[in-house]
């Protein structure tokens, strides 16, 4: 019997998608703590070198989600951990074909491969406020059980849909199983790099004309605690994983120091869709209509259940700008020394117009 | 009297290339702060301005209370934290600095100088907690209820915001949906208006919609139907009182003489106003004419009881009913104390 297969902690883990920056977070974590037996990583690519270092205490089965079959259940898992996503097409890995084999059928087959596995007691299933999908009668703050009110344009919202159907069918099927789904705002934090910090991270920022959405993040961070906790405690049901609190683009932007450049929105959607054709560029429709509609999700559900407060937006951007200072084309202190010049510059002027007069 | 030592100091000899060296160490200082004067103020002896010996001839000479320096001061302190992002929006969006510093004076100007507009029955309002205000919609562009929530903020002795709910069409629409969200409205829709009920807000709802603000002047001051009572739900559920408002001047802002639907629906908009300037004047007709404004709050409707039949569709509906009556009623009240439309 491995450790801690009879308690709380789930004795075998398997973890998902651990050649890419959260998979091998979450892996090398969940390795590091003791409650837990094996920690075995599933993935076709070799990690980057820079996550290989973390992945030494954890055993790695390169394998295809196609070819996963009994897998899961020949492995002895107790628990798995699904974090094989992509959030945005890749040219070089595939597009957006490759984008929707890994996470839509990706899914369907791990899914499959786990509904066999007789020991799994645990599923953890990574998913995205994206899940909300966009519309203008949204409301303004969705709860988990806000339904969409149209599907989405973009193909990570759209497969994120079919994701949550393939876990919905699991739960009824393997009702003994805790299924946890969490849906993660836009991750944002010092080391992160995702779609939207390398666009924050860009001097001159494109944005919707007449558009200022608010925005929510989860700081890195927050979300491999939340993760571990989903392993490790009991918590079934779909949560919301997102720093309390708002920034609206605009206000993000000037905080980042950066500059703002609206953009007509069938331009920008128009250019998204050239500079996918083209084979650049990652921003697609998902990221368009996020700046055009904002989203932003409640969190009281995950904070009474997990007792645990994520960081607030403000504060983990905050922390990403800290760690992006290259970029700034404006800063604070900048700002401050134009102020107190104009003020001067006018209490001279007005001083010298007294004297004369 | 420190006006004294600060005239002698602000001595015109001092040369005004003394000022930079001197202030430099207050680049810093947060100009926003309610001090500045007492800074800047030469008497002081712990003023760092001072520490060379001579005051600058930069620094203002009046006398203390330079009520030009400090507005230009915040003024300059409030377009910083604006270009640095330093201020609070909340998950709806309400933006309070950005309400109170720009939104709320202009529309300032419009409720009290162009309409002269009189407010009664604040003491219905409460001072905390949650309320919603039910009023009448009128106006061809829904006007009313931006006059309503300035006024309501300023007139109210705690100072309350009202949150506007608006149709899908006003967050459609670029630029128009930001400033309804910044002034801290949102999409008329059961959870919005229940978050912002349970989280203690003043809510505000025109339960006539367009058909309250789009009807003919000839219909002008009768209430139109109230849809299907969602309003009353939302305060069902919460236990949220009632509080009926009835808004006279309105309809004369712009009397709205016919519609063409044909236009309309070609631009996708609930109707197309001619009106006696607009559109013959281009632009020009898009000025208001200045009618005389009666804002009348009454006695608010309790709900608390009721919680449980929020569901049940004949309470609602007679719940609503006795809302519009109220509001009907008081519509003819105010509009004997105006005989005149545009009177004093």
């Amino acid at each position: 019997m491995t450790p801690g297969g009879t308690s709380g902690a789930p004795g075998v883990v398997v973890v998902t998608g651990v050649s890419r920056y959260l998979g091998a977070h979450v892996a090398a974590r969940l390795a590091a703590d003791p409650r837990i037996g094996r920690v075995i990583g599933l993935d076709p690519a070799d990690p980057a070198p820079e996550f290989a270092i973390l992945l030494d205490r954890v055993e790695r089965v390169r394998v295809d989600m196609a070819s996963v079959g009994p897998l899961i259940d020949d492995l002895g898992a107790d628990a798995v951990v699904h974090l094989a996503l992509v959030t945005a097409p890749d040219q070089q890995h595939g597009g957006r074909m490759a984008m929707k084999d890994q996470n839509v059928i990706g899914t369907m087959q791990l899914l499959a491969a786990a509904q066999r596995a007789t020991r799994l007691r645990k599923l953890v299933v990574r998913s995205s406020t994206a899940a909300y999908g966009v519309s203008f009668r949204d409301p303004a703050v969705f709860t988990e059980e806000t339904e969409p009110r149209e599907v989405p344009r973009g193909g990570f919202g759209r497969d994120i849909l079919d994701i949550e159907g393939y876990v919905r069918g699991f739960r009824r099927r393997r009702p003994d199983v805790t299924a946890t789904v969490l849906r993660f705002a836009p991750f944002i934090g010092s080391t992160a790099d995702t779609t939207l910090t390398r666009y924050f991270s860009q001097p001159v920022v494109p944005t919707v004309l007449g558009r200022d959405p608010r925005l929510q993040f989860v700081h890195f961070d927050d979300a491999l605690e939340v993760l571990h906790r989903s392993v490790v405690e009991e918590h079934p049901g779909t949560y919301n994983v997102a720093g309390p609190g708002v920034l609206n683009l605009s206000q993000a932007i000037r905080r980042a120091g950066r500059i703002g450049v609206p953009v007509l929105e069938p331009g920008l959607s128009g250019a998204a869709g050239i500079a996918r054709t083209l084979g650049f560029g990652r921003y697609g429709l998902d990221q368009v209509d996020l700046f055009v509609h904002g989203r932003v999700v409640d969190t009281t559900r995950l904070i009474e259940e997990y007792g645990y407060t994520p960081r607030t937006t403000a504060a983990a951007f905050d922390d990403f700008i800290r760690a992006h200072r290259g970029g700034i084309v404006v800063t604070r202190d900048q700002l401050a020394a134009a102020e107190q010049a104009v003020l001067d510059g006018i209490r001279q002027v007005r001083a010298s117009v007294r004297e004369r007069s | 009297m420190s006006a004294v030592p600060g005239r002698s100091n602000g001595r015109p000899e001092a040369t005004p290339g003394n000022g930079r060296p001197g202030r430099a160490p207050r680049l810093l200082v947060p100009l926003d702060a309610p001090e500045p004067e007492a800074s800047t103020d030469p008497g002081s002896s712990t003023d760092p301005g001072a520490v060379n010996g001579h005051r600058p001839a930069s620094a203002p000479a009046d006398p203390p209370p330079d009520i030009w320096d400090r507005r230009v001061a915040t003024g300059l302190a409030f377009l910083r934290r604006r270009l640095s992002g330093e201020y609070e929006v909340d998950e709806f969006g309400f933006d309070q600095e950005l309400t109170d510093q720009v939104l709320h004076p202009v529309l300032r100007l419009l409720y009290r100088d162009w309409f002269r507009t009189e407010v009664f029955g604040l003491e219905h309002v409460p001072d905390d907690g949650p309320g919603l205000v039910v009023g009448n919609h009128s106006g061809t562009v829904a006007l009313d209820a931006l006059i309503l929530s300035a006024a309501l903020h300023d007139r109210h002795p705690a100072r309350r915001y009202l949150r506007l709910l608006g149709a899908d069409l006003v967050f459609r629409m670029p630029f128009v949906s930001e400033l309804a969200r910044k002034s801290g409205g949102t999409v008329a829709c059961n959870p919005d208006a229940e978050r912002l009920l349970r989280g203690g807000e003043l809510v505000g709802v025109f339960p006539e919609g367009f058909k309250g603000i789009g009807k003919l002047y000839s219909e002008r001051y009768k209430l139109q139907r109230f849809g299907r009572g969602g309003f009353v739900s939302a305060a069902l559920r919460t236990g949220t009182p009632i509080v009926p408002v009835a808004i006279v001047g309105g309809e004369e802002i712009y009397p709205m003489l016919a519609d063409i639907k044909p236009l309309a629906r070609l631009l996708k908009l609930p109707y197309f106003p001619v009106t006696p300037t607009f559109p013959w004047l281009g632009p020009l007709g898009m000025v208001p004419l200045p009618s005389k404004w009666l804002i009348q709050f009454c006695a608010p409707i309790p709900t608390a009881h009721l919680v449980d039949s929020a569901d049940d569709p004949i309470v609602v509906f007679n719940l609503a009913d006795q809302v519009r009556e109220t509001i009907q009623q008081t519509l003819h009240q105010l509009l004997e104390r105006r005989p005149d439309p545009f009177g004093p």
